[in-house]
């Protein structure tokens, strides 16, 4: 199907049904039960799932084809982010104008931070995506945060650029040349894709359980999607297949006579213009753009994300997005008392014990759960939750291991 | 002039902390081929020595006051450290003045402990799996320390002050016979300087030196070689992480006056240290030093008003902008050598 090996079309058609019933799979517990804080199926959070499995997606474009290891994505993210509000501020509250040019800046930004980047490799080009990166946000934060034209300029332009350190807000006084300025109850209008707001969700209540379909959600989602699409098409395509080659060898590469600078570029371009897209989304569905989304720990989280999931295979980077968004969500929720009401029905000595034990791990403390989880998939689980996948296959139905094994290189550990 | 003399000042503080973090993490690269990203986690765990060991000193037990009652009557109680007991109250009360310098002591043990069992424990499976896998492990490490520490002390910076000896400022304008008031440099600053040129020259020393640091430095160049003669070289490497811990621990433990020790100072220092390190040059102790220095020197240059007036937030980009122009104009760094890591 659409130029897809039947495997892949296998694999598409499983993340198609994913997203589509992510609402009742998300769900699984009653709401007035003591486990629905558990349920991750409300809109914000799935948004997060899709938007930060775009932003993956993207980054193993680069890392886990071409092996480089960028630790400044953020920068393409915030980028993104800036453009999506300018559009919204100045154009209309339109989505698609919006991420249009969230791709095509932030494309062009990463031509620039990539040409110069990719002069060097291994740990010198960590560095120096890490020392853009942090520019952009000491920029975005202070200097392009400056007044441009003075205070009294239709209060638009007046906290610069970037709107700096609190970030870029819609204002009443917005001209929206295509849109308007105030809806007709006085209010900012709210980002929109043809009539279809954002924030718009039904419910369904079935018994005891309650599903909310929202409008950016499934947006979000047919977006990411076609993402995951691409990606796909990308992995398989000969141009993949050379950015592969140059993981694995790049010096072999060049000696056979090819220039792989184009290609790495074109690769880190690809990846920038995806995070692009992930920073337009993130202001679409909550129109507020910071330069915190910039700073080297948002950079740091993508790459948690792609290792956690799985480094240079299809499906690994959006499971790494939606386990981190749902530790990062549903376990920091977790506080004593709650701890106490599951294990009540322990004696209190043991109660106690248990309670001060899981404490660290949960609430404020799930950023511990978080690296330890991560530190042992690096350690045992080089290939991700992906590769943890296929050996828990590969223990039940012995003889298929050899053939479902990953074309796709996950057993390789990224270089 | 006195403005270009107390911003060298400014710079050298920082200079310093940079300098030590760099010379652990180039030591740790140089003899292991590790890239260590929880080399800003030692020195957080460092500061936090010093906070520990105040808070132990500061371990007291209610005694009453002889001939002195409440407003109920009962005996008036008051809080007596226990080093009072034991050292007498003046003797005691030094003491816990003279925590932050004393954490050293404290802090040394501790560090080479943490640095033997990191590298035993899981630097050394490390070894032959690639550069990424290094960063990405030692990088998941520095998050759990740095929230252990958090789930410990909390969130908030935690003062620990210098020795009162310590806690003036010195008018080095009267000093060099300009004007006084010009230039004012706090004592512990100078302190740290020195302290920093001290641990620098004694690590220098010991490469140089001493019989173990020449087979150190013989294994840096060639590992294999030197294991072929007979040497166990691994044993001597995780004495020499245990050394760069060590060094960045009590890089830590005397800064915690400048900045209140927090929990995520590790990862602040460890993102400049790595810059300094690459503009140094990969594997080079004396590149880590220089280039820790020139980029503290130079941040404290950016931050100067006219500058910042001239050319508004320099001061928060001026070391990656002097990062990214090195490396792409100097391609191993200041002083790194041909061939380390250079593509």
């Amino acid at each position: 199907m659409l130029g897809l090996s039947a495997k892949d079309t296998r694999l598409f058609l499983i993340v198609i049904a994913m997203v589509a019933f992510a609402p009742f799979l998300m769900n699984p517990f009653p709401t007035d039960s003591a486990m629905a804080q558990f349920n991750a199926g409300y809109p914000d959070l799935m948004q997060r799932f899709v938007i930060f499995g775009i932003f993956a997606i993207g980054f193993n474009i680069l890392f886990g084809l071409t092996g480089y290891l960028s630790f400044g994505h953020a920068a393409f993210l915030g980028v993104g982010s800036y453009a999506a509000m300018w559009v919204f501020k100045l154009l209309g509250m339109n989505v698609l104008p919006a991420l249009a040019l969230s791709i095509v800046l932030s494309g062009l930004f990463a031509v620039v931070i990539g040409y110069v980047s990719l002069r060097r490799s291994g740990i010198y080009f960590s560095i120096l995506t890490l020392a853009f990166a942090m520019m952009s946000y000491a920029l975005a934060y202070s200097v392009l945060a400056a007044d441009m034209d003075g205070p009294d300029q239709q209060g638009m332009l007046q906290k610069g650029l970037t709107g700096g350190e609190t970030g870029l807000q819609l204002t009443l006084s917005d001209p929206r040349v295509l849109g308007q300025s105030t809806t007709a109850e006085g209010n900012i209008p709210v980002p929109n894709l043809f009539g279809i707001e954002m924030r718009d969700a039904t419910e369904l209540v079935l018994g005891n359980w309650a599903f909310t379909f929202s409008a950016g959600y499934y947006i979000a989602g047919v977006i990411m999607l076609i993402a995951f699409y691409i990606s796909i098409r990308i992995f398989r395509s000969p141009f993949g297949l050379m950015l592969q080659a140059i993981k694995t060898n790049q010096t072999r590469l060049n000696y056979t006579g090819l220039n792989s600078r184009p290609y790495t570029l074109a690769a880190f371009v690809i990846s920038g213009m995806y995070a692009g897209l992930a920073g337009g989304l993130m202001v679409a569905m909550d129109p507020l753009a910071g330069p915190e989304r910039m700073f080297w720990t948002a950079s740091g989280e993508v790459v948690l994300m792609t290792i956690l999931g799985g480094v240079g295979t299809l499906i690994g980077p959006v499971l790494g997005a939606g386990a981190i968004k749902y530790m990062e969500n549903i376990l920091s929720k977790i506080n004593k008392d709650t701890l106490y009401e599951w294990f009540s029905f322990m004696p209190d000595g043991l109660e106690g014990l248990l309670v001060t034990m899981v404490y660290p791990f949960v609430g404020k403390g799930w950023h511990l759960t978080l690296g330890i989880i991560f530190m042992l998939v690096v350690i045992f689980l080089p290939g991700g939750l992906v590769e943890g996948g296929q050996r828990i296959r590969g223990l039940f139905g012995r003889k298929k291991k050899t053939e479902t094994d990953t074309p796709d290189g996950a057993k390789s550990p990224a270089e | 002039m006195d403005a270009i003399i107390l911003q060298i000042l400014n710079g050298l503080d920082k200079g310093s902390a940079y300098a030590l973090i760099a010379l652990g993490l180039t030591l740790i690269f140089g003899t292991l081929g590790v890239v260590n990203f929880a080399h800003g986690a030692l020195f957080m765990i460092g500061a936090f020595c010093a906070v520990t060991l105040q808070r132990i000193l500061a371990l007291s037990h209610e005694v009453a006051v002889p001939g002195e009652t409440d407003f109920l009557g009962n005996p008036l109680m008051r809080n007596v450290p226990y080093v009072y007991d034991w050292f007498g109250e003046a003797a005691g009360q030094t003491i816990i003045e003279w925590s932050v310098p004393l954490a050293l002591l404290f802090a040394i043990p501790i560090m080479i402990a943490v640095g033997v069992i990191m590298e035993r424990g899981l630097i050394k499976h490390f070894y032959k799996r690639p550069h990424a896998d290094q960063i990405l492990v030692t990088f998941g490490l520095a998050i759990v320390m740095a929230e252990l520490i958090k789930y410990w002390f909390g969130a908030n910076p935690i003062p620990a002050p210098a020795p009162p000896a310590f806690t003036g400022s010195f008018d080095f304008g009267a000093a060099l016979g300009m004007d006084p008031n010009t230039i004012i440099y706090p004592y512990w600053r100078l302190v740290y300087f020195g302290f920093a040129a001290v641990v620098i020259a004694a690590v220098f020393a010991f490469l140089q030196f001493t019989t173990f640091g020449m087979v150190v430095r013989a294994g840096m160049a060639d590992r294999e070689t030197v294991g072929l003669l007979g040497i166990d070289i691994d044993k001597r490497f995780t004495i020499m992480f245990a050394i760069a811990a060590c060094v960045a621990g009590v890089a830590g433990v005397m800064y915690a006056p400048i900045n209140s020790p927090n929990y995520h100072m590790g990862m602040d220092f460890l993102v400049l240290s790595f810059v300094v390190v690459v503009v140094g040059g990969m594997g080079s102790l004396p590149g880590a030093v220089l280039a820790g220095f020139v980029l503290g020197i130079l941040e404290s240059f950016a931050s100067m008003r006219e500058v910042i007036e001239f050319m508004p937030g320099i001061n928060q980009v001026v070391i990656y902008l002097a990062a990214i122009i090195i490396l792409l104009t100097r391609p191993r760094g200041l002083l790194g050598r041909k061939g380390m890591m250079e593509d």
